[in-house]
């Protein structure tokens, strides 16, 4: 497998409790909410099982996603991953998170969410502490916050400095690098860890790429496709902890888990792939 | 800028073009023979529109208020809801206009079905065959399977353009809030449709918008001939 044929997938710590996850994570927006259509969902599984066995562990997913966590949770069942990292969010009104998570974490058939994110800032005052008095119960690990394609970062930056969070979701990619002035320094200044949703744009970026030969410095970083080029430069910012693509196939997973293994680009060749992708 | 506005249509797209799309083939492989219900009962529809009988009417919007049903439970809760949270509410949308049919067409009946020679009626038929003939057939010519068609009754796209057409040929003016339903879901089908790059958003966009209008004017010169 190629977990096995590279060595250790790539990690990074999380701020909070020096945790290792790998850098490259599986997102399921979109591609696991298949419903209730069982060749889809046997599909789904088989991408978990091709993610795992390429080294990766944390699994996004949100009330919102429709049936993408019943999808994992047959996922779950069907494969029993030993090192899986549940990343799930609250997205309701004020009253009903705890309800919610209830049955995130059955749909999800773990026992209890590794972290819970509250989706978009919905209803975060009154989510918070619970959240927070959840994580001191031990019921979760980690707390965090939620935006995407650079939405509310003013108050993003007041939650991150006010209040104790473990985790910050936010879109980052080589086209959209607002983060990188406000958002990303002040996380490793609080010591927040950071996934990074839409890495390919919902699939326009790379689809936008893929109609270009590699750069001749992919070899330099151990690309040797563009999604790995696309996600190597997002986790090579020291900032981010883990980078979320979602994908629905299997040979699409295989090649985002390689973003995990080999070199990095450092930041002259950073520097180098956002010329080059500009310039396309 | 408000965040709202920051927004794009397919932001609000759940689903991909093929889990949309299987999930009719699934849906229409699940309710057979349901299907010869349908055909039976639009057949019965056009033998009734031919006679005189007083009930005719009622008949014509009960067998309109049901299927409206069917699709409310079958589709948007049974199915749809499963990958787009808001199916329950479409559901719930459905259902009311379910039982506006019932309360405005069999109970208290102010709808009667006649095709006049006017050329506001002969526009409603030519909507009402849209619905009924080029909305499945649109599937076919986008490239798709036959198993996922959209098909008068079963589910929503056609069912509300056919609905919107029968107002408009009802010679008594319908009551307006038989209209805001259908019209609505047209506006939710072709924004879905064009969310998912599907080309038949401008068949329910053209076809809502037609129906929506003539059922809406409804002119006078309808009624005379009635």
């Amino acid at each position: 497998m190629l977990a096995q044929g590279r060595g250790q997938a790539l990690t990074r710590r999380i701020p909070s409790s020096q945790e290792e996850l790998p850098l490259v994570g599986l997102g399921s927006w979109i591609t696991f909410n298949v419903g209730d259509d069982p060749v889809a969902r046997a599909e789904c599984a088989e991408v978990m099982r091709a993610f795992f066995a390429s080294g990766g562990r944390l699994i996004d997913s949100s009330p919102m996603y429709g049936s993408s966590q019943s999808v994992i949770g047959d996922g779950v069942a069907k494969l029993a991953p030993s090192r899986l990292f549940s990343a799930d969010k609250v997205w309701t009104g004020g009253s009903e998170g705890r309800a919610q998570i209830a049955e995130t974490r059955r749909r999800w058939r773990v026992r209890n969410l590794d972290l819970v994110q509250i989706h978009n800032l919905v209803s975060w005052k009154e989510h918070l502490p619970l959240l927070l008095e959840m994580k001191a119960a031990k019921q979760i690990r980690y707390v965090g916050i939620t935006t995407s394609e650079g939405r509310r970062h003013r108050e993003i930056e007041q939650i991150m400095r006010s209040q104790p969070l473990d985790f910050v979701q936010v879109t980052y990619n080589v086209l959209d690098r607002e983060v990188e002035s406000r958002i990303l320094p002040l996380a490793r200044e609080r010591g927040i860890g950071v996934i990074v949703n839409r890495p390919f744009r919902q699939g326009d970026l790379i689809r936008d790429v893929a109609r270009h030969p590699l750069p001749g410095f992919a070899r330099e970083i151990d690309a040797s496709n563009w999604a790995q080029i696309l996600l190597k430069f997002i986790v090579s910012h020291p900032a981010v902890t883990c980078a979320i693509p979602a994908t629905s196939s299997v040979a699409h997973v295989r090649e985002n888990m390689g973003a995990s293994y080999g070199r990095l680009p450092d930041e002259q060749m950073r520097r180098r792939t956002i010329a080059y992708v500009e310039g396309l | 800028m408000p965040d709202w506005l920051t927004y794009r249509l397919s932001d609000f797209l759940l689903f991909s073009p093929r889990t949309y799309f299987r999930m009719f083939e699934l849906y229409h492989t699940q309710v057979w023979p349901i299907h010869l219900v349908v055909f039976g009962s639009i057949v019965a529809v056009v033998v009734l529109w031919r006679r005189k009988e007083e009930w005719r009417d009622r008949a014509i919007a009960g067998v309109l208020a049901a299927w409206w049903l069917w699709v409310a439970i079958a589709f948007h809760l049974q199915r749809y809801a499963a990958i787009n949270w808001a199916g329950r509410y479409f559901a719930a949308l459905f259902a009311i206009q379910a039982l506006l049919l019932v309360w405005f067409g069999v109970i208290r009946p102010r709808l009667h079905f006649r095709l006049s020679r006017e050329r506001a009626a002969y526009l409603a038929a030519g909507v009402l065959v849209i619905a009924l003939v080029f909305e499945p057939l649109a599937g076919l010519f986008a490239g798709r399977s036959w198993r996922q068609m959209e098909m008068f009754g079963l589910t929503p796209d056609p069912t509300a353009i056919a609905t919107l057409a029968l107002l408009a040929l009802s010679t008594a003016r319908p009551h307006r809030g038989l209209i805001v339903i259908p019209a609505v879901w047209c506006a939710i089908g072709a924004a879905t449709l064009w969310a998912l790059e599907s080309p038949e958003a401008w068949l329910v966009m053209f076809a809502g918008l037609a129906g929506s209008v003539l059922a809406l004017r409804h002119d006078a010169s309808i009624q005379a001939v009635a």
